[in-house]
C-alpha cells in the first residue's frame, strides 16, 4: 500500500502562504521585510482626555482591573458588611462559631457513636434541612407527644408508606422538634448496601434492622423507630392505602420485651398520597436487584420532577405507650406471647389510622 | 528427666519472631520477671536484635516444633506467625501453608506435650467479615454473615476452627484467643498502615466505613496479659469507640480518590504490583462496610483496658504519617484569630 500523502497545512512559522515551499512568495516577503516594531517598553499611553467632542475614549484591559483603587480599609468595611447581612448583627460570634464548626470538619475532628452517628451533621444539616419540609410542605399535625418518653429506651413502631421512606425523615424531624431526642432509625439491609444512601443513614443515627442492633441500641437507651412492614408496607399500591400489612416476624416486639423498654405506636396519615403507587416494573426491579421500581401518575413520566412529592397534609399520632416491663425474663422466647403483643400493636395503629382519616378533611388539608 | 512441670518455672514460646510484633512480644516477655525463659521460634531468624531471647530456628510447618517444645519443657506457646499478605511469605499458596498447616503442627505438637498448660492465640476481627447485613458490633458468639470462600479471612476461620478442636482435646489447656481490631503504630507495617501511608487515598465512593484500632503497645500489654492470666475465651481486642474512614483521611490531612467499587479493585492490584499497598478482597470489604467489635468481654472477663482509644492510636500513628497543616486550615485558623475575642473561640 503507498503511503499516504502528507499535505502541508500553515507555513511552519514562515511568512507565506501554505504551499510547504521554504521560499516565500513575493508578497509575503514584502510583508515580512518592513520593519518589525521595536521591542521598546511600551509608549507611555496618554491619558485620556475628556474630549471636547464628548466621545469616549477607548478603554484598554488595564483600566479595568478589577481590583484597581480599592484600598484595605475599604476591603475590611465590605467584607463587615458581608458578615452582618449574612450573620445578623451579633457577626462576630456567629462567625467565629461557625469558623470553629468548619474547622473541626476539615480536620476530622469531631466524633461519631459506635453506630456511625454523626450528631453534628444529622442536626445541623439533615434535621435542618427537612425541617421547613415537614412545617410548610406537609404541615405536619402532631398528637400525643407526651406519650414519648423524655428519657430511656423506647421504640417507636409506626405504619410504613409513600413508595420512598419520606415518613421515617420526617418522623425523624418531629419527634426532634418536639423532644429534642435523636430517632434512631432500624434499616433494611439495602439501606446499607447502597452508595451515599448508607453512609448517609448511619450519619443520621440509622442502623441494621437486626435483633442485636435493636437490643443494642434500647438497652443503651436509645430512641429507636422501627417499620415492620417494611417493603411490604412502603412499596404497596395506591388501591391499598391505610391497610397494615404483615408486621414483619414480630422480632421488634421480641427487642423491647428482651430489654423491657416501652413500644409507642405511631400513626402516620398523608404518607400515603405523596407518591401514589399505581404501577411497578417487576423485570426491572429484578434487574436492578431492588424491591419494586414504582410508576406514580408524575413519574417517570415528569422525569426529575415528577420525583417532588405531592403537598398532602399529614397527621402524625403517637399512641400510648405499651409496657413490656412486667413480661418475666425468658417472655421473649415465647412465640405465642411475641404474636399476641404484635398484633396489640398493629391492631393499634390501624384503629387510629381510620380514627385519622375519618379526622381529615381532605388530602390536600 | 521427668514431665513434671515446675509451675514456677514459667518457659514462653513464641511463634514469628521473625516479623517486627513476634520479636518485641519477646523480648518484652523476656524482659518480664514472671517469666524465666523466651524461645523465639520462625523460618527465618529475625534481622534485629532479639535480648535475651533463645531463638530456635524451626519452620513450624514440620514436626521440628514438638522436639522444641519438649526439650525446653514449654507450658506457654503464644502464636503469633498468622500473616495477613502474602506479599511477605511469597505467594498466597506459602501464605495459607504458613497459617493453616503451620497452626495445625503446632496444634498437634501441643496436644502430645505434657509441659504446655497455656495457649494464646493472636487471630483478627477479620473473621466476622464485613458486609452490609453485618450488626454495628459483633460480640464474640457471632459469625460472620457470610463464610469467607478465599483469602486470609478463610485462613484464620480454619485456624479458629483447629483452636476450637484443640481447646476440646485438651481441656486441661486453657486457650486464649484474641481477635484483634486493626493494629496500627508507628511500627507497624500491615495491609492497613500501608493503606493509610499511600500519599493519595483512595476511597470507596459513597461508603464512609466505620474502623477500629488497636494501638501496637496495647497489642504487647494484651498478649502478656493474656501469657499471666488464668482466663480461658474467646476476646475481642479494640481501642474504645470507632472513626470513620472520612475522619482518618481528614485527620492525616491526606486528599482522597473516591472511587466506585469495581475501579478500587483495579487500582489496588496495580497498588500490588508496585508494591506499595496489598488490598485482599477482605480489606476492599472492610473498607467499603467497615465493621465494629464489641469489647465488654475483654473488660468484664479478661479484665485488660486498653491504654489507647481508636481515636488516640489513630492520632500516634498519623504523627509519622499524616501531612503538615494546610493552607485551608491555616486560612480559617486566620479568620478565628482575626476576630476578637469571644465566648465561643474561647471555648
Amino acid at each position: 500500500m503507498a503511503d499516504a500523502e502528507v499535505i502541508p497545512i500553515g507555513t511552519g512559522g514562515r511568512p507565506g502562504r501554505g504551499t510547504g515551499s521554504a521560499r516565500p512568495s513575493a508578497a509575503s516577503r514584502t510583508l515580512a521585510s518592513a520593519k518589525p516594531a521595536p521591542a521598546s517598553p511600551r509608549p507611555p499611553r496618554e491619558e485620556p482626555r475628556a474630549s471636547d467632542d464628548g466621545v469616549r475614549p477607548p478603554v484598554t484591559t488595564e483600566d479595568r482591573a478589577p481590583t484597581a483603587g480599592i484600598s484595605p480599609a475599604e476591603w475590611l468595611a465590605a467584607l463587615k458588611t458581608g458578615a452582618v447581612e449574612v450573620f445578623g448583627d451579633d457577626w462576630e460570634p456567629q462567625l467565629a462559631r461557625f469558623l470553629a464548626f468548619l474547622r473541626r470538619r476539615l480536620t476530622g475532628a469531631y466524633a461519631v457513636d459506635e453506630y456511625g452517628f454523626d450528631q453534628e451533621i444529622a442536626e445541623k444539616l439533615l434535621l435542618a434541612s427537612l425541617r421547613p419540609i415537614a412545617a410548610k410542605w406537609f404541615r405536619i399535625d402532631v398528637r400525643g407527644v407526651e406519650n414519648l418518653p423524655d428519657e430511656g429506651g423506647a421504640l417507636v413502631v409506626s405504619n410504613h408508606s409513600g413508595t420512598l421512606p419520606v415518613d421515617g425523615l420526617m418522623t425523624m424531624v418531629t419527634i426532634h422538634e418536639h423532644t429534642g431526642r435523636f430517632l434512631r432509625p432500624l434499616g433494611a439491609d439495602l439501606v446499607f448496601r447502597m452508595p451515599f444512601v448508607s453512609s448517609l443513614a448511619r450519619k443520621g443515627g440509622a442502623t441494621l434492622a437486626c435483633t442485636e442492633d435493636a437490643e443494642r441500641m434500647l438497652a443503651g437507651g436509645e430512641l429507636v423507630g422501627v417499620w415492620p412492614e417494611g417493603f411490604k408496607g412502603i412499596g404497596k399500591p395506591f388501591t391499598e392505602r391505610y391497610k397494615l400489612q404483615r408486621f414483619g416476624r414480630g422480632g421488634f416486639v421480641a427487642a423491647a420485651v428482651r430489654t423491657g423498654v416501652p413500644i409507642v405506636p405511631l400513626s402516620v396519615v398523608g404518607a400515603e398520597e405523596i407518591y401514589p403507587l399505581v404501577g411497578n416494573v417487576p423485570a426491572l426491579a429484578r434487574l436492578l436487584g431492588i424491591p419494586y421500581v414504582p410508576i406514580t401518575p408524575l413519574f417517570p413520566w415528569l422525569g426529575p420532577l415528577g420525583l417532588v412529592p405531592l403537598p398532602s397534609k399529614w397527621l402524625m399520632e403517637f399512641g400510648e405507650p405499651i409496657r413490656t416491663d412486667e413480661y418475666d425474663t425468658g417472655a421473649a422466647d415465647d412465640p405465642m406471647l411475641v404474636f399476641n403483643v404484635t398484633d396489640q400493636v398493629r391492631e393499634t395503629i390501624q384503629q387510629s389510622l381510620y380514627a385519622l382519616l375519618m379526622q381529615r378533611q381532605s388530602v390536600w388539608g | 528427666m521427668g514431665s513434671a512441670v515446675d509451675p514456677d518455672n514459667k518457659v514462653v514460646l513464641v511463634t514469628g519472631v521473625s516479623r517486627d510484633l513476634g520479636r518485641r512480644l519477646a523480648r518484652r516477655l523476656a524482659a518480664d520477671p514472671g517469666v524465666d525463659r523466651v524461645v523465639g521460634v520462625d523460618a527465618i531468624p529475625p534481622r534485629d536484635d532479639i535480648g535475651d531471647v533463645s531463638f530456635v530456628r524451626a519452620d513450624i510447618r514440620n514436626p521440628v516444633i514438638a522436639k522444641v517444645i519438649a526439650k525446653e519443657r514449654v507450658d506457654t506457646v503464644v502464636h503469633m506467625s498468622v500473616i495477613a499478605t502474602p506479599g511477605s511469605a511469597g505467594g498466597r499458596g506459602t501464605m495459607k501453608e504458613l497459617n493453616v498447616i503451620g497452626t495445625m503442627q503446632l496444634l498437634a505438637a501441643c496436644q502430645k506435650s505434657e509441659s504446655v498448660r497455656h495457649l494464646v492465640v493472636k487471630s483478627t476481627s477479620t473473621v466476622y467479615g464485613a458486609s452490609s447485613r453485618d450488626p454495628a458490633m459483633f460480640t464474640e458468639e457471632m459469625q460472620p454473615r457470610r463464610q469467607p470462600s478465599s483469602g486470609y479471612a478463610k485462613d484464620v476461620a480454619e485456624i479458629e476452627g483447629y483452636v476450637r478442636g484443640f481447646a476440646r482435646r485438651r481441656p486441661d489447656v486453657r486457650v486464649t484467643t484474641l481477635r484483634l481490631a486493626n493494629v496500627l503504630g508507628p511500627h507497624v507495617t500491615s495491609p492497613i498502615t500501608s493503606y493509610f501511608r499511600l500519599p493519595v487515598i483512595p476511597t470507596v465512593l459513597g461508603f464512609d466505613p466505620r474502623l477500629q484500632f488497636v494501638h501496637e503497645s496495647d497489642l504487647m500489654r494484651v498478649l502478656t496479659h493474656c501469657v499471666h492470666t488464668d482466663v480461658a475465651g474467646t476476646f475481642n481486642v479494640a481501642g474504645d469507640d470507632v472513626l470513620l474512614l472520612s475522619q482518618a483521611v481528614r485527620r492525616l490531612r491526606k486528599p482522597s480518590v473516591p472511587l466506585v467499587r469495581p475501579a478500587v479493585g483495579g487500582v489496588a492490584s496495580v497498588l500490588k504490583s508496585f508494591r506499595m499497598a496489598d488490598f485482599s478482597p477482605e480489606q476492599l470489604g472492610f473498607l467499603t462496610f467497615g465493621r465494629g467489635i464489641d469489647t465488654t468481654r475483654m473488660r468484664a472477663e479478661l479484665g485488660f483496658e486498653p491504654a489507647y482509644t481508636t481515636e488516640q492510636a489513630f492520632a500516634d500513628f498519623a504523627v509519622g504519617v499524616g501531612n503538615a497543616e494546610g493552607a485551608v486550615e491555616r486560612m480559617v485558623d486566620g479568620l478565628a484569630a482575626a476576630l476578637p475575642e469571644t465566648e465561643v473561640s474561647r471555648g
